[in-house]
């Protein structure tokens, strides 16, 4: 029988909102038991002594690039760069080529991550078939084949009255709707925000109402058709206004925010750091605040990194060339901790909870909660362990980061899988 | 002071006495300009490539020139804006530059940053002849050179600069050069063409043109691209002209001797009147001669060469 003992951490229970000292026995892969001083036995021991004992994350927001993009990364590489990150379960975006628009994709992408083994994958399926905007997916066949969500994340849809269907018709499947809110005709051309810094960089601009013109629309929708919608990556004050408005009305809506997004802003585009080329824009110090305020008063309830590697190759021309997207998911934690954690945004509690318990809820998932008999998902956080971000170091293909030097505090030490260590950065096993 | 930078990628990041020296250092430049034989040896035996992804006739052969009269070997690339999108990267052009030892390249490239990529690749001095929307310090140098030669003193002018500012890297390039020597600077145009928040820049923005040109010692007027009309930035050009153009009467609104300036080349008729054009006020002439002038002082000081015998 296969048994591990985590002794002597403190579990961080984002459910009942607390933190108490327990040990938590894994036995074959499931939750056997939470409580002070267990002793198993026979039983492999790690020494969570000072560390932080969480349900595994989720990070509810990935591009995977497979299949189709493969060099710039596979979902066996994603995989390694999640387990690393400290998440056991990602959700990822259904743009690659083929789109993930049909039962074969999907199938497909959940067949590779049973290969690589190391965390759960879950597709998200497209909203339209190939991205177009036009006709529905047969979306009661993907939610069949494992989709838990729909999107055309990156190809917003255009059309108010496609969308409207597709509400319709993925609330009767029971799938949330997950949209990347952007009008294309005001953010055609535009690389950054448009601003100060965009006047004074001479690149185009993508106007904060690109994005909120579209979220005002889909929160109608979304009342108006009764389906879930989950908003993809918020970045400006005014989606926060508007958001927080519907769900004081009660309209189904749920919201994301990124690591990115609530540490920088269009200050870091000043010397033309393809890195910082991501989509929706950097916003201003204004909108940053907001999205704290945001966090910090549930009006966003879940953080993702919207993980999106590119080559190198790629990234190294032109701003305007370069493509869109940052990779995400091994810096994900640290800045979690730094940026929101230590300044007293978040506590730790709560923000655990926007990576675990709240993106499990949209989704529909039992994972996210430590309790005895669930699956054995867990990360094991040092609060206190400080490192320098070293793109190189990365798991992942995608080396994109604009985080590269900057010190983080509050990072994944272990990541557990089905009573699996995917990820150990140096806790002593004792078997 | 001396001179120690690298490469001269924008105005925006050069202090008032960086640029007062490249202003200084233009002067015996353009002293040599008027001699029987306009050649010193100050950069011989190095080479000056200039590299040009968007066609400018005026500004490569300003470039070239200027390389000429200091000895430099000059070497042209011209490149389509298509060969941008595809094919062979700016990166790939620069390892290229690099190896065949070219000492100072010269820029012009339909996109901001450019530039910045290629002096971040290679140990050559980089000048930004044009980049996209963002900056034209060399146009900007020779619009203050010109000012200076003029007025005497830059502190203290009021500058209008009118047109289509969003799309102008000559805008750009002048506000941030012509504040920081103590300039006030107003721009105006159709409000479509104004960029977002580019009070911040330090300027004064105005709806009327007349407004822009009540006291004003120097007018710089923008060109119009014609096809920004397709683009819906403006309802027509007739109407442009009506509401944007500089003529006679209009310029009377200025200080009596204010300067005209336009970078060209000129619409005639739409954002300039033939007669302003043409008239007593204009110095349209003389920047391209200076011009040549300060990118010899550029080129000087980037390229490491002699001081020329004054
Ligand atoms: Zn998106
Ligand atoms: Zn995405």
């Amino acid at each position: 029988m296969h048994k591990l003992l985590l002794k002597g951490g403190r579990v961080v229970d984002p459910q009942a909102g607390e933190i108490f000292a327990a040990d938590i026995l894994i036995v074959e892969g499931r939750i056997a038991a939470i409580g002070p001083g267990l002793e198993a036995g026979e039983c492999a021991v790690m020494d969570v002594a000072g560390k932080l004992v969480a349900p595994g994350l989720i990070d509810m927001h990935v591009h995977f690039r497979e299949p189709g993009f493969e060099a710039k990364e596979t979902i066996a590489s994603g995989s390694r760069a999640a387990a690393r990150g400290g998440f056991t379960a990602v959700a990822c975006m259904p743009n690659t080529d083929p789109v993930a628009d049909n039962r074969a994709v999907i199938t497909y992408i959940k067949n590779r991550a049973e290969e690589a083994g190391l965390v759960k994958v879950y597709p998200i399926a497209a909203l339209t078939r190939g991205s177009r905007g036009e006709e529905l997916t047969e979306m009661a066949d993907l939610k069949e084949a494992g989709a838990v969500a729909l999107s055309d994340d990156g190809h917003p849809v255009a059309s108010a009255a496609v969308m409207r269907r597709a509400m319709q018709y993925a609330r009767m499947v029971g799938l949330p709707v997950i949209s990347h809110c952007e009008e294309p005709t005001l953010s055609a051309g535009g690389v950054m925000h448009e601003g100060y810094m965009s006047t004074v960089l001479g690149l185009p601009g993508i106007p904060a109402a690109a994005e909120e013109i579209m979220v005002a629309r889909d929160i109608i929708l979304s009342e108006y058709t009764g389906c879930p919608l989950h908003i993809a990556h918020v970045s400006t004050s005014g989606s926060v206004r508007l958001i927080r408005e519907a769900k004081a009305r009660g309209v189904p809506v749920t919201a994301e925010v990124t690591p990115h997004h609530f540490t920088l802003t269009d200050r870091a585009v000043a010397d033309y750091n393809t890195s910082t080329k991501v989509n929706p824009p950097l916003r201003t110090e204004e909108d940053v605040a907001a999205l704290k305020e945001a966090l910090a008063d549930g009006t966003i309830d879940v953080i993702a990194t919207d993980h999106a590697p590119h080559t190198l190759e790629e990234k190294d021309v032109e701003y305007q060339l370069a493509p869109f997207g940052l990779v995400g998911l091994e810096t994900a934690l640290g800045l979690v901790w730094t940026e929101l954690v230590i300044p007293g945004v978040l506590s730790p509690v709560e923000a655990i909870r926007k990576l675990t318990v709240n993106p499990a809820r949209i989704l529909g998932l039992k994972e996210g909660v430590l309790k005895v008999g669930a699956d054995a998902d867990i990360t094991i956080i040092d609060p206190e362990l400080t490192e320098v971000v070293d793109p190189a170091t990365f798991a992942s293909k995608g080396r994109n980061t604009p985080f590269s030097g900057r010190r983080l505090q509050g990072l994944p030490v272990a990541t557990i899988v089905k009573g699996r260590v995917v990820y150990n950065r140096d806790l002593a096993v004792i078997a | 002071m001396n001179w120690k930078r690298k490469d001269i990628l924008g105005l925006q990041n050069l202090s008032a006495e960086e640029i007062r020296l490249i202003l200084d250092t233009a002067v015996p430049m353009k002293e040599i300009l008027g001699r029987a034989i306009k050649k010193v040896p100050t950069l011989r035996g190095r080479t000056v490539v200039t590299l040009f992804y968007e066609p400018s006739t005026r500004t490569r052969t300003s470039f070239e020139l200027a390389a000429k009269y200091l000895s430099a070997d000059s070497v042209n690339l011209s490149t389509s804006t298509s060969s941008v999108v595809k094919g062979e990267t700016l990166k790939d052009t620069a390892r290229t530059l690099a190896a065949m030892g070219a000492d100072v390249v010269v820029l012009r490239h339909p996109m901001a940053g450019a530039p910045n990529l290629l002096a971040r690749t290679i140990p050559a001095a980089v000048i930004n002849a044009g980049d996209g929307a963002h900056e034209h310090p060399t146009q900007a140098l020779l619009d203050m050179f010109t000012v200076r030669e003029k007025m005497g003193e830059l502190a203290g002018l009021n500058v209008a600069i009118i047109g289509d500012i969003l799309h102008s890297r000559v805008a750009r390039s002048n506000i941030w050069g012509f504040t920081k020597m103590g300039a006030r600077v107003r721009i105006c145009g159709p409000a479509t063409m104004i960029p977002p928040e580019i009070e911040a820049m330090g300027v004064q923005v105005c709806t009327r043109m007349e407004e822009a040109l009540d006291g004003a010692d120097v007018v710089m007027m923008l060109r119009i691209q014609l096809e920004r009309q397709q683009q819906g930035l403006f309802p027509s050009i007739r109407e442009y002209a009506r509401l944007f153009g500089l003529n006679r009467k209009r310029l009377a609104l200025a200080r009596p001797g204010a300067l005209v300036m336009h970078p060209g080349p000129m619409n005639r008729g739409v954002e300039i009147s033939p007669e302003v054009a043409d008239g007593v006020n204009s110095v349209i002439n003389e920047q391209v001669t200076n011009g040549v002038a300060v990118r010899m002082a550029l080129l000087y000081l980037l390229g490491g060469g002699g001081m020329p015998d004054a």
